[in-house]
């Protein structure tokens, strides 16, 4: 159970802002919160990346090593990622097996890296049926103050751009190389408050909020991945102003992991 | 000296058991702390939320380190058994007084009083309730001077738990300037910068009115003693006097 | 750095006197504290030592969750130590392995030493300990984050808790163990001191030491720990500055 229950009175407060275009750290409905990212800082990992959103804080961690193929897919590598909302970036979070709300974030990322084909899973194939890379993407939330899924995408592509395949301390080849990273999916969440759509939600807002929803955008102008959560619903010309606006952040942020490479 | 608030002794010494500012008061040393939850002290005005709803009482959050019942004899309605959820849900923002502590630490709280009862309208704010005493200044100076520049009526609770009434304009620039104090918290020459901004971001056209809102008057008489400036020892648990 | 899947046993110390890192015996490794840097929760630390990176924070004291848990004449500390897939060489599968829970207890009891527990009857000190990137010594970095993570949150204690391990490598005596020295050494003595009293409420021990050397090592570690002390005051008086504010613009 969570400790911190919301006043009715500030959700009330976050709605009636709403209706008129404002919120309570004074953004606009389609500002988005600052964004530092801040790649390699986990040295012991392959790839690595702590992201602040705002007050919200996830690092990143790739991992890579040698494994088998899945019997069905013998020419391909293996993805797998994972959340954890460990109760040390939350007073709502309590310790013990992964909640719903972490297996949410775990999916929803996983699926955005996959369908915009991030990485070549075939290149990570060493001998077919054999032999190939096992990639796990470990995505750590030190800090929840809202909008987990955006900044665990972020941290999670961010890392995967600046990975190493560790080829030589395996024996796999005689050198490490970097991983090629072939599309930047980018997610931008949206919250309904009364008539208002807005991005980047903060842990307030997210309590406040009517319906909540996600949209993976690439580089290509691709929508790979979506996703509605929490009590509400959308139109279908929600949906699709929801669309156009995640492209605009979704550029603007992929822009940002490019120039951030250590 | 002898030990006070925020100190113990062993031997001959006494020692700060508290992060906090070293501020003595003869005969006693004492501690004063600089963060940490907040801790009920009988007479205290309080913000909380309710967080749960029984037969015959509200389970309220006041950040403290437990939940404080609120029993429905200490509210201002005529309660039955059981009907308890007509007058107050989850969620409903109230604020109360705190009546009594007893050793396994429950804390009694009322509704009875005057400036007390259920919030409406408007809007909450957290800060440490250790930055209470800055928000309050000296003789109630700080306040006075946010509510002078902004037209916001506010309510302190000494938990930290701040409701701000009025319109959304003003309402977002007391939430900048409790900001401000929260940052800043222990450091002298606040009130003026607090004044600074609140005279250098003073709209042209001041906006009136906004959402009905209930107004609970805010605790007039701070303890002097913690509003004293900050000009005090810093102090880590340790070695306060050897 | 690299020798990490190594066969051989790598020299620790050089003809010098000089360790693998050109630390001297009774060196530490750089240590940067930062206090405060989670907003959400009621204290919090940040400590890089060495190429140890950990979080700490602190929440309570609160209800406890679950109630069986609650005593009636004090606050239950509850400590969490976990470690991050990505913190070490072979990632570690998430999740509370026998080795943290280890040592979440005697980081858990170590605290109970030094907090007045009995100030917060039936709530709960949650001490939260996450390993980012971890080069041995985690153990004591964290318990470093998480003293300095109370002291944030405002819980009354008799002092802070500093610690280090100490080492045996090349049948020397060393301050505050690299990976290399922890894996290839002769011996590990992590402990806990409570400047205050001049007592251990952390120690233990791994490897191979005579006695002579296990009253060096633990001489060295209290040193080690005093030096530490002053480190975690200067972060904590860091963030709770009383500096007069500037009298320029707001």
């Amino acid at each position: 159970m969570s400790e911190e229950v919301t006043a009715e009175i500030l959700q009330t407060h976050i709605l009636d802002l709403a209706a008129e275009g404002r919120r309570l750290d004074g953004r606009g409905p389609d500002d988005y919160r600052p964004v530092t990212i801040d790649p390699g800082f986990v040295t012991t990992a392959d790839g690595s990346a702590l992201v602040n959103l705002g007050q919200t804080k996830v690092l990143a961690g790739i991992k890579l090593e040698p494994g088998k193929p899945f019997p069905d897919t013998p020419n391909a590598g293996v993805l797998t990622t994972n959340a954890e909302l460990i109760p040390l970036s939350s007073p709502t979070f309590e310790p013990g097996p992964p909640q719903p709300g972490a297996i949410e974030v775990s999916r929803v990322v996983d699926r955005a890296i996959r369908a915009a084909e991030t990485i070549d899973l075939t290149k990570l194939c060493v001998t077919p049926g054999e032999k190939t890379w096992v990639c796990y993407v470990d995505v750590h939330v030190l800090g929840h103050d809202g909008n987990l899924i955006d900044a665990s995408l972020l941290a999670a592509v961010s890392a995967l751009s600046s990975a190493t395949v560790p080829a030589k301390r395996f024996e796999v080849a005689d050198a490490d190389y970097p991983l090629e990273v072939l599309h930047r999916p980018i997610e931008s969440t949206f919250v309904r408050l009364g008539d208002t759509i807005v991005v980047d939600p903060t842990f307030d807002e997210e309590r406040a909020a009517q319906g909540r929803l996600t949209v993976a955008t690439d580089e290509s102008g691709r929508i790979v991945a979506m996703q509605k959560g929490l009590v509400g619903a959308f139109s279908p010309d929600d949906v699709k102003s929801v669309v156009r606006r995640a492209f605009v952040h979704g550029d603007r942020l992929r822009a940002q992991i490019r120039g951030g490479r250590r | 000296m002898k030990p006070g608030p925020g100190t113990y002794r062993v031997g001959g010494k006494v020692y700060a058991s508290q992060l906090g500012l070293l501020s003595p008061r003869p005969p006693l040393l004492q501690v004063v702390p600089l963060s940490g939850r907040y801790l009920p002290k009988p007479g205290d005005q309080v913000v909380g939320t309710v967080t749960d709803v029984q037969s015959t009482f509200w389970l309220l959050d006041i950040g403290a380190p437990r939940w404080a019942p609120l029993h429905m004899t200490g509210a201002p309605w005529k309660v039955d058994v059981g009907e308890t959820e007509r007058y107050l849900r989850t969620g409903d923002a109230v604020v109360v007084r705190v009546e009594n502590l007893d050793a396994t630490g429950r804390i009694g709280v009322t509704m009875l009083g005057e400036g007390l009862g259920k919030l409406e309208g408007g809007t909450l704010v957290r800060i440490s309730p250790a930055r209470v005493p800055r928000l309050v200044g000296r003789g109630g100076s700080m306040i006075d001077t946010i509510t002078r520049h902004t037209a916001a009526q506010v309510a302190i609770g000494q938990n930290g738990r701040v409701w701000i009434g009025g319109s959304p304009e003003a309402i977002r620039r007391v939430r900048e300037v409790l900001e401000m104090i929260e940052e800043n918290g222990p450091r002298s020459g606040l009130t003026d910068r607090v004044e600074r901004f609140l005279l250098a971001t003073t709209p042209v056209a001041r906006e009136e009115g906004g959402p009905a809102a209930r107004v609970v008057p805010h605790d007039d008489g701070p303890p002097s003693a913690d509003a004293a400036p900050m000009e005090d020892e810093p102090a880590e648990p340790g070695p306060a006097d050897e | 750095m690299g020798s990490v899947g190594a066969k051989e046993v790598p020299v620790l110390l050089n003809a010098d006197g000089l360790r693998i890192d050109g630390r001297r015996l009774d060196e530490l490794r750089p240590i940067q504290i930062r206090a405060g840097p989670l907003p959400q929760a009621d204290g919090s630390a940040f400590v890089e030592w060495g190429q140890n990176k950990v979080m700490a924070a602190v929440y309570g004291p609160r209800e406890v969750h679950p109630r069986h848990l609650q005593q009636s004449t004090k606050a239950v500390i509850q400590c969490r130590y976990n470690m991050a897939a990505f913190s070490v060489d072979e990632r570690k599968r998430p999740g509370l392995d026998r080795r943290s829970q280890e040592i979440s207890k005697v980081i858990a009891e170590a605290f109970e030493s030094v907090v007045f527990a009995e100030e917060f009857p039936r709530t709960s000190i949650d001490v939260y300990i996450e390993v980012l990137q971890a080069n041995a010594g985690t153990r004591c970095a964290g318990l470093v984050a998480a003293s300095v993570a109370l002291a944030d949150a405002g819980i009354p204690m008799v002092d802070l808790l500093p610690a280090v391990a100490v080492g045996k490598i090349d049948n020397a005596i060393a301050l505050d163990l690299k990976k290399e020295e922890d894996n290839f050494g002769q011996a590990d003595l992590p402990m806990a001191l409570v400047p205050q009293s001049g007592r251990l409420v952390l120690l233990q021990m791994e490897g191979h030491m005579t006695e002579p050397e296990l009253a060096q090592a633990l001489e060295l570690g209290v040193g080690g720990c005093r030096v530490i002390h002053e480190k975690m005051k200067a972060a904590l008086r860091e963030r709770y500055s009383t500096a007069p504010l500037a009298a320029g613009a707001a």
